[in-house]
């Protein structure tokens, strides 16, 4: 058995007797073999030193037993780390940020409490994945849409807490923002409900997110204050259609008046889901050292021979894929008033895309260009890093760097010309233009995808270029919006607004509501005062 | 007698075989046919398999006829590639040596 930091053997000897009292022992997993099968399996620091490994695991099946396992933790001074389904793969997976954390694996807690056809909403445990909501809803016939993020399998609370996000519409694309009410054990073993779940025999715990008093929901997302064990989730009442389309504009400077209609779009609630910027003519002069030069330059000269080679050659240089859902009289007109809308730009396209009419048999959505734009959960993403016939041997995982940039034309251009440089010349991936796409309301987020392989020098210089990305997005003002523990601490360095104010004050509350420093230590950059180096209060 | 106890074993045996294989159906359905389902397009683990065997044996893992149950178990447990490994609160033993035998020849 291993045994986590700052704890003495007898002490942790002890603690694993009381555990298997508090949950049984078939639910402690002290066996390296079982242990093992929490590691990281996408980690970019695979076999090497620093790959974070557990002591144990514990997996509770109620929240009253996470209470007795936190009360235990606590009297010990045991680093714990919940985990809801585990699978929050190319952000860490199931391993802990502090090396030998006990892992609380919270997958056995997977009861769908309650789904309310009405008023369109879910409240569950957090092993309950998008796979389960999706299914238990088909099989009762229910008229409700989930929103899901890319891979099915993950856990919807454990998705919505680190800031996932789906493809469907506004709110529910934004998990956290589509949350209402919490339940939540503390370090200390407390339980605490928020929003309405303060009232006993509340009615509206999922339906009113405020509650009474100072809103806290938020300390709980991306952070290590507490041990979430139910929340609420708006539905998203079955859209009778969809429909998409794509605009394409022929010329470099284009992409101006091509984002602020399109922001315009969303802001008045016209588009109200997510949509991007491709570049058609990106492979192009990829293959082209001239262009792709001139690319990078931009100067008025540059700018008049791109828009020529983009003419001679037939191919825009910008296009907008955008979505439409709900009844289809709106879905119908919303697409005519966007085209509209740009129908100024001199030589702009419009192609339709799919058009459906909802319900549709499972076997037919799954045959769809994205299931998951339609509130389908399933594992296609995985094709990304998969054997294919250009890598037969495939990849071990993948990696996302996903900072947030303005939703302008010119954040466009500068971020991937910023970063493009920064991968060309610490030698990684010569990306031309990573598409720039509204996951969040109001900006683009870029997403530069890496490869994890078991090769160590890889994956160090994989570790390098994706801290270089860091710092240069950061003096550009970009920040990350999520990211794998192996790089917390870089990005929560980056928000360094008077000192690192923000990450004293989130210190300050980590010392008040977790004074032991139990809980995830050094999540999302967040370190118990014990384990600060450099700290005056420490 | 010693027939008819003979004849209640198989038949015991059987009845336990039968259901064993029937959760081993819903652990595979579960967990597995998400990315093993025919079609490789939306699933990943039939893609891989379709590169990896090239037509000399189905991409589909439910219509492989040379799997064992230890080594659907050394996969399960080990991972492979961009699968990970499947701890014990997603596919326990019981489950695993079920799926073991649902995907073994029939």
């Amino acid at each position: 058995m291993r045994y986590p930091p700052g704890v003495s053997q007898p002490d942790f000897d002890r603690a694993v007797l009381e555990f298997e009292a508090a949950i049984g022992s078939d639910w402690v997993f002290t066996d390296e073999a079982d242990v093992d099968l929490y590691r990281d399996a996408y980690s970019p620091m695979w076999g090497e030193e620093e790959e974070k490994i557990p002591s144990i695991a514990l997996a509770p099946q109620s929240a009253e037993e996470v209470q007795a396992l936190m009360r235990i933790c606590n009297a010990y001074r045991i680093p714990v780390y919940p985990v809801s389904t585990g699978k929050n793969l190319g952000y860490g997976g199931s391993a802990p940020v502090l090396n030998g954390s006990v892992v609380l694996d919270l997958k056995r807690m997977n009861r769908i409490i309650e789904v309310s056809e009405d008023n369109a909403f879910a409240l569950v445990e957090p092993g309950v994945s998008y796979f389960d909501l999706y299914n238990y809803i088909q099989e009762l016939g229910l008229d409700l849409w989930i929103d899901c993020p890319d891979p099915g399998w993950g856990s919807l609370i454990g998705n919505a807490l680190d800031h996932g996000v789906g493809y469907t519409v506004n709110p529910y694309r934004d998990h956290f923002e589509a949350h209402c009410g919490m339940e939540v054990v503390l370090a200390d073993g407390d339980i605490v409900r928020t929003g309405m779940g303060a009232l006993p025999n509340a009615e509206t715990w999922q339906q009113y997110r405020w509650g009474y008093g100072p809103w806290l929901d938020g300390l709980f997302a991306q952070s290590n204050f507490g041990v979430v064990t139910k929340m609420g989730f708006w539905l998203y009442p079955a859209p009778e259609a969809f429909r998409s389309g794509s605009v394409q504009v022929m010329g470099y400077n284009d992409v101006h008046e091509l984002v602020r209609v399109t922001a315009r779009l969303m802001y008045s609630g016209v588009l109200n889901t997510n949509a991007g910027v491709q570049s058609p003519i990106q492979f192009v002069l990829g293959q082209n050292p001239e262009m792709a030069e001139r690319y990078d330059r931009a100067n008025a000269e540059d700018i008049r021979i791109l828009d020529e080679f983009a003419r001679s050659i037939d191919t825009p240089f910008w296009a907008s894929q955008f979505k439409f859902y709900g009844p289809r009289e709106i879905v119908d007109q919303s697409w005519e008033y966007t085209k509209r809308q740009f129908a100024h730009i001199d030589g702009v396209r419009f192609t339709d895309g799919e058009n459906l009419d909802f319900p549709m048999p499972y076997e037919e959505l799954m045959q769809t260009q994205d299931e998951n734009h339609l509130g389908v959960p399933s594992m296609s993403v995985f094709q990304l890093g998969n054997r294919s016939n250009f890598n037969p041997t495939g990849s071990n995982g993948h990696l996302g760097f996903s900072p947030v940039v303005p939703m302008t034309g010119e954040a466009v251009i500068e971020s991937n010309k910023v970063l493009g440089r920064v991968l060309r010349e610490m030698g990684g991936s010569t990306v031309f233009n990573v598409p720039p796409y509204s996951y969040h309301q109001r900006t683009f987020t870029i997403l530069v995808g890496f490869t994890v392989t078991r090769d160590v020098d890889a994956n160090r210089k994989t570790r390098e270029i994706f801290r270089e990305l860091v710092k240069v997005a950061a003096e550009h003002g970009w920040g990350e919006y999520r990211t794998h523990t192996a790089f917390m601490d870089d990005c929560a360095q980056a928000y360094s607004f008077n000192n690192n104010a923000l990450l004293r004050l989130q210190q300050r509350l980590k010392d008040a509501i977790d004074p032991n420093g139990i809980i995830s230590a050094g999540r999302y950059g967040i370190w118990p005062k014990h384990l600060r180096e450099d700290d005056d209060n420490a | 007698m010693r027939n008819v106890i003979f004849i209640l074993m198989v038949f015991g045996a059987m009845q336990v075989q039968a259901q064993d294989a029937v959760h081993g159906k819903a652990v595979y359905e579960h967990w597995c046919s998400p990315c093993h389902a025919p079609g490789g397009r939306k699933h990943p683990g039939t893609s891989a398999l379709e590169i990896i065997y090239k037509g000399e044996k189905p991409a589909v893992l439910e219509e492989r006829l040379d799997l064992t149950p230890e080594l659907v178990a050394a996969f399960v447990r080990n991972g492979v590639k961009i699968m990970p490994p499947f701890r014990k609160t997603e596919i326990s033993d019981k489950d695993l040596a079920d799926l073991g035998a649902y995907l073994s020849p029939r």
